[in-house]
């Protein structure tokens, strides 16, 4: 019964949509249109970061469907709003799943979205891919994460600033949101600096809630913490809402980059573009995109997004490229299997290569993660990334990072 | 016509100038074209050459107007043209792009520049290369510095000047004349001399003592002036729940509703400056977009909240709860129509160059913007009192939250006067908004960070008291400022909020509590 | 019964019973149609039977506000946690019950205090491997929680909007406090991944039955608790309170007293609602301590009907409902649908949906 009135509406929509466009192939038309399901919060604190996602999938499906589909087949998007909610994401996954029945999911930013819809996912064998940066120690077989490791954005991050070109930091503030992904990164970074020679004394953490909008006390005791003769560097888990204060107050103080630079690995250019860059010049941010690397494929993805979003300035981000290789790596899988079966992709997911925005040729490793290349950006006033630092290929993801003990007894 | 003659200019100079100085000039040049580490040590031997070539190269430098070319060759752009930096042959820019600095490069520029402008006749350029100096400050320097000490006349610029030298000479081989710089040091308030002294004790073992000496004086003046700054961010943390409760005091003290939708009216004023700046910029009022903004926001939140009074609220009189509730719901619509309009994405609201920046206020420096939004709170605050006491819109207000009926019968229109009061409540909302859009996001949930505080702030100082909300925004601000470095801000913040918990139970009106019948109600 | 109460007239409270049964029949078909195979006209999908075993749960939420609010006039806006403390306690059972199957292979640790480096168990965890221990937990601690607050709140007569406000605040600090990892209670992640239940699997469908029942069984019990409470003597007495509350002291009743029994016993049925809606959704997290979550159950009640317990039921079941529906099929505009509907209940629905109902029973 249910079935029915499903293939009957996409049948509707699929003529529907071939008569609206014309030069499709008549194919077209044929079997059920392939659904992609978006899991992204439009309302709430998250839709500042995550609606942009939102247009990114949104994009991907049309351009995928002005190629013709797949296996001769039209995509469909099934959109729903989680609205920052957490067990909401758990809800709508579920839905996503066994009422909407589709083939495929792109969605979540915080660990702990992703955490609430993992169980979901694998009960009910569905296939996500997650395209943000995390902090590791997690591998579902039912989840792609295309978003960097620790590996491939902290620790870089970090020997960056204990490098000559970084200033040859010999003191680190650790600042952060008090959530998972800070806590566990610089827990990885804080016996990484350990490993290095680091005395404990030479290592400050300190953690705020969501959203902290008032920065005062902490940006002067990092100016204390660096008045004691050695070069300090900070390093920013701090979540995105709370960075734009942050910088703000680093500005006023008159922190300069020359003299405490922060790397930040979770400011890109969307939340550059929120807030006046001048003060910020010089700091830095590490991910495995910017927006300023010189590509061929780079230049046609920021170029098909303005086209999409009818905004000429609209940027392009980490996160955004993220799912922009998710979602051609699926698209790769599901034509080289001839099917949308999960178990077949996923299957054919593994190994897919693809050549990326951020200009190298990114590859999808047994681990679910993809091997990505790390840069390193400093702020500029426009607001961009002058790209100071590459790794020369693609760095293969170590979601278990070596520097949590524990790992060596890990089941998995 | 010109390029030639500056062409010639420079390669005259390249002949008279010093056999010496052009070695080191022309040996550290290629270094400009290479990798980081090697652009930073052509700057810091660029710097220390004295050569006059020099300076205007790493200004261009500096700038991004120095170029590169693919194989190599140095490009200097000026408003002149472009030429090539060796023999100064003029040129295209053709596919040269600007050669790129990073901190580490930065950093050399700033020392680089510092000693090649200390002479300079500008004084706000002597200013700033004496503080250059003070942060790379390197042996070679001393003379330089004490020459330009004996020229210099301006105290401000002097005192900079000795503090560089001090610094310089703790960089010297020779202790006696680190001792020097040791004993000037310790007469200053300053973290980067303490930071100075710290790093030198780690070089020089043997001047431990001393320098500990001098640590210990500048860390007990760093300990008052500390006590100081946490006071005055604790000030600033007040005057922004100032801000954004001043509004509530109104309508739900004055009122007594209560508008959940309050933290919304002060995102529709953040949003009002963003239009304001938009709608201003590269016109000839865009400096004053920020000034601007404060009418704009006013009244556009006041409009909304008008409309939201006659429309919806005063169907509710009489049932606190029930307006409670729906103004939950107008809250929801609001920041989702925000965000449908605006987009979710947060809006840049630009700061004027007068509220970045530090000020410096008797030896003390204090974040500009955060002086300003103290200012403009209490002013704010002088605003309402003068509209409720001194205006005929306060005096007919005053009437009606005291005697309803009987403001009626004297022939106020007690529903235009409701309409009024609450417009003027969502209105200071709306310019707590401008100086939020100064410190945090403008982003559709701008609002809803400030809410519980804002309440907190009213019901701890007292509903219906303007005074008690004056004390109790600057109370909560100090004291969570004050905890803040023990327990952490999340813990200040609970504990905090416990304590104003427990405080009500002891004086469940609040600290400036309406006496008589009425505070019964 | 022939005593009527404030609200109902008698000849509807019939036709509402017969309704409510019925009501009750039909959920409890829904786990059995499931079992029907899927080419069935009847059959129910998975997806029904959570969401609704989730919505049960908040009908006792529900329920619970509007003993507090419907019949004494206390309008906690902190109730949310008190149902996110039951779900805490539910939730430290089990992520006790994941022993050596989390990630790290540790017998007693939950992966987040592993990776965290917490060389022990804290000592509030301990004895959470017990199902009965958690049980009561998530029942006591709302309840000593609720007797803390409604004792210092009530004996100072903090009433109406003042109580609201303090409510709230306590759980936007209890919020604040769980955010912090130092908590010991996952931070902002709080719990997930939970795998089993008193020996079953979570993710079967008898998993689900089986919470399915025990919450309508729980909801069941609840109403009855609340009907038995507001038809007794001291329910009067609860109504006389919400209408004149200095009348009722200047007669002689302790105000305080009964004030803080209500508020305690809705607490702990806001707990056990919590307590249930764990393991159905799969995740408990700072996130239910959020103001705006009180704010909404306390808009189900207003909208389903206040004062009225088949209201609050009505209210949770319809609210959400139409939350699941727009989320889907109107993800940019859903807020503006429930915003308005907050809007024109509170003007043109005092009674809410029940009113609306009852009024045409009585024509």
């Amino acid at each position: 019964m249910t079935n029915f009135t499903l293939t009957r509406r996409g049948v509707i929509a699929g003529l529907g949509a071939a008569l609206a466009t014309p030069g499709i192939p008549s194919a077209f038309a044929q079997g059920a249109p392939i659904k992609v399901g978006v899991l992204h919060s439009l309302s709430g604190t998250m839709a500042i970061s995550e609606t942009a996602l939102r247009d990114t999938v949104l994009m991907m499906v049309e351009d995928q469907n002005r190629k013709g589909g797949l296996l001769g087949r039209r995509l469909q998007a099934v959109v729903v709003d989680p609205a920052s909610n957490w067990p909401l994401f758990a809800e709508k996954a579920r839905e996503l799943l066994q009422v909407a029945k589709v083939d495929v999911t792109f969605g979540c930013w915080t660990s702990v979205s992703r955490k609430s819809v993992l169980p979901v996912f694998e009960e009910l064998k569905g296939l996500l891919f997650y395209p943000v940066q995390y902090e590791g120690e997690e591998q579902s077989p039912n989840i792609f994460y295309t978003g960097a490791a620790p590996n491939q954005q902290a620790i870089p991050a970090l020997d960056y600033l204990l490098g000559p070109d970084g200033g040859s930091a010999k003191r680190i503030a650790l600042l952060g949101t008090d959530y998972v992904y800070p806590r566990t990164t610089n827990r990885i970074l804080r016996n990484y600096l350990v490993s290095k020679g680091f005395a404990a004394a030479d290592i400050m953490e300190e953690y705020t809630p969501f959203g902290h909008s008032d920065w005062q006390g902490i940006v002067s005791s990092v100016k204390r913490f660096a008045s004691a003769g050695k070069k300090t560097a900070i390093v920013s888990t701090i979540n995105g809402d709370a960075n734009v204060p942050f910088y703000r107050e680093l500005g006023n103080q008159g922190i300069k980059a020359e003299d405490i630079p922060s790397v930040a690995f979770s400011v890109g250019e969307e939340e550059l573009a929120g807030i006046d860059a001048r003060p910020l010049v010089g700091h830095l941010a590490a991910w495995n995109y910017f927006m300023s690397v010189k590509s061929q494929v780079n230049d046609q993805f920021i170029a098909m997004w303005r086209a999409y979003i009818k905004n000429p300035r609209r940027v392009t981000n980490d996160p955004m490229e993220a799912t922009y290789t998710g979602f051609k790596m699926w698209a790769q899988a599901v034509t080289a299997s001839g099917t949308t079966n999960v178990a077949d992709v996923t299957k054919a997911v593994i190994g897919q290569k693809v050549a990326a925005p951020s200009g190298y040729i990114e590859e999808m490793g047994a681990n679910h993660h993809l091997s990505k290349p790390v840069m390193i950006g400093e702020i500029q006033a426009n607001g961009q990334f002058n790209i100071v630092y590459k790794t020369p290929g693609a760095v293969p993801a170590e979601n278990w990072s070596p520097y949590i003990p524990e790992n060596a007894n890990r089941r998995r | 016509m010109k390029r030639p003659i500056l062409g010639l200019l420079l390669a005259m100079l390249l002949l008279v100038s010093p056999a010496r100085a052009q070695d080191a000039f022309t040996t550290a040049l290629p270094g400009l074209a290479g990798s980081f580490g090697q652009i930073a040590e052509a700057v810091e031997k660029l710097g220390a050459s004295a050569d006059p070539r020099a300076l205007p190269l790493l200004q261009a430098l500096q700038e991004g107007r120095l170029l590169k070319r693919e194989d190599g060759t140095l490009l200097l752009q000026t408003d002149a043209g472009v030429t090539e930096v060796v023999g100064g042959r003029p040129t295209e820019v053709g596919d040269a792009e600007a050669v790129r600095v990073n901190n580490r490069v930065r950093g050399a520029l700033r020392g680089a520049l510092g000693s090649l402008q200390i002479l300079s006749t500008n004084p706000e350029e002597r200013l700033k290369a004496a503080e250059d100096v003070f942060r790379s400050r390197s042996a070679q320097n001393i003379a330089p510095l004490e020459a330009a000490l004996a020229r210099e006349t301006i105290p401000a610029i002097r005192t900079q000047l000795e503090l560089s030298l001090a610094a310089s000479r703790l960089a010297s081989p020779d202790n006696a004349v680190r001792l020097q710089g040791i004993n000037a040091l310790a007469e200053v308030t300053d973290q980067n001399a303490r930071a100075l002294l710290l790093e030198t004790k780690a070089q020089v073992p043997d001047l431990a003592r001393q320098i500990d000496g001098a640590v210990a004086k500048i860390e007990g003046r760093l300990r008052v002036r500390q006590m100081v700054e946490t006071f005055f961010q604790g000030l600033s943390l007040g005057s922004v729940l100032l801000l954004a409760a001043l509004g509530l005091a109104v309508t739900f003290g004055v009122m007594g509703v209560i508008n959940m939708a309050h933290g919304e009216m002060v995102m529709l004023g953040a949003y009002a400056t963003y239009m304001v700046q938009e709608a201003l910029s590269g016109t000839a009022l865009a400096p004053f977009a920020l000034p601007l903004a404060i009418p704009a926001a006013f009244l556009l939140a006041a409009a909304v909240g008008a409309v939201l009074e006659r429309g919806l609220i005063r169907y509710l009189y009489g049932r606190p709860l029930e307006t409670l509730l729906m103004t939950f719901g107008v809250g929801m619509i609001l920041q989702q129509a925000v965000r449908l309009i605006f987009g979710a994405q947060n809006r840049e609201v630009v700061s004027p160059a007068w509220m970045q920046g530090t000020l410096t206020l008797g030896g003390l420096s204090l974040t500009a913007n955060r002086v300003w939004i103290i200012v403009f709170g209490l002013l704010v605050l002088g605003l309402v009192v003068a509209a409720i006491r001194y205006t005929r819109f306060g005096l007919e207000m005053r009437a009606v939250v005291q005697n309803r009926r009987i403001a009626a019968t004297m022939g106020i229109r007690t529903g235009r006067v409701d309409a009024l009061t609450f417009a003027f409540g969502s209105g200071i909302a709306g310019m707590a908004g401008v100086a939020l859009s100064q410190i945090d996001n403008v982003s559709p949930n701008l609002g809803t960070g400030y809410i519980i505080d804002s309440f907190m702030v009213v019901v701890f100082g007292g509903v219906g008291s303007l005074a008690g909300t004056l004390v109790g925004a600057l109370t909560l601000g100090v004291l969570n400022k004050v905890m803040e470095p023990y327990a952490g801000a999340v813990l200040a913040k609970v504990v905090v909020l416990v304590g104003i918990m427990l405080f009500i139970q002891r004086r469940p009106r609040g600290m400036f509590a309406l006496k008589g019948r009425a505070a019964e109600a | 019964m022939s005593v009527t109460t404030a609200t109902i007239p008698a000849s509807p409270r019939v036709t509402l019973r017969l309704v409510l049964w019925g009501a009750v029949l039909v959920l409890a078909l829904i786990p059995l149609l499931n079992q029907l195979p899927e080419s069935s006209a009847l059959h129910v999908g998975d997806f029904i039977v959570t969401i609704t075993g989730k919505w049960i749960t908040y009908a006792i939420l529900a329920l619970a506000i509007d003993l507090a609010w419907g019949y004494t006039g206390i309008l906690s806006l902190g109730h949310g946690a008190f149902f996110a403390l039951g779900g805490y306690a539910m939730g430290m059972h089990l992520m006790r019950l994941i022993g050596p199957r989390g990630a790290y292979g540790h017998p007693t640790l939950p992966d987040f205090m592993v990776f965290l480096g917490y060389p022990e168990l804290p000592w509030y965890w301990l004895g959470f491997d017990m199902f009965p221990y958690a049980c009561f937990m998530a029942l006591f601690v709302p309840g000593l929680l609720a007797l803390v607050i409604g004792y210092l709140a009530f004996r100072s007569r903090i009433t109406g909007v003042y109580l609201s406000i303090l409510t709230q605040a306590l759980t936007y600090a209890l919020m604040l406090a769980f955010f912090r990892n130092d908590m010991g209670f996952g931070g902002n992640n709080g719990f997930t991944d939970f795998k089993e239940l008193l020996g079953m699997a979570l993710n079967t469908p008898l998993a689900r039955a089986v919470l399915f029942y025990a919450s309508l069984v729980a909801l069941i019990g609840s109403y009855w608790v609340c009907t038995r409470i507001s038809v007794s003597k001291l329910g009067r007495v609860l109504l006389a309170i919400r209408d004149a509350e200095s009348r009722v002291r200047f007669l002689g009743y302790s105000t305080t007293q009964v004030k803080l029994f209500v508020f305690v016993i809705s607490a702990v049925l806001a707990g056990l609602a919590g307590a249930l809606y764990v393991p159905q959704v799969g995740i408990i997290n700072p996130g239910e301590f959020s103001p705006g979550n009180s704010i909404e159950a306390v808009i189900w009640v207003a909208v389903g009907g206040r004062g009225t317990l088949v209201g609050a039921v009505v209210g949770a079941f319809s609210v959400n409902a139409l939350k699941t529906w727009l989320t889907t099929a109107a993800p940019d505009l859903w807020l503006f649908a429930l915003g308005g509907l907050f809007v024109a209940v509170t003007l043109f629905l005092p009674r809410g949906l029940v009113g609306l109902f009852s009024r045409k029973v009585e024509k």
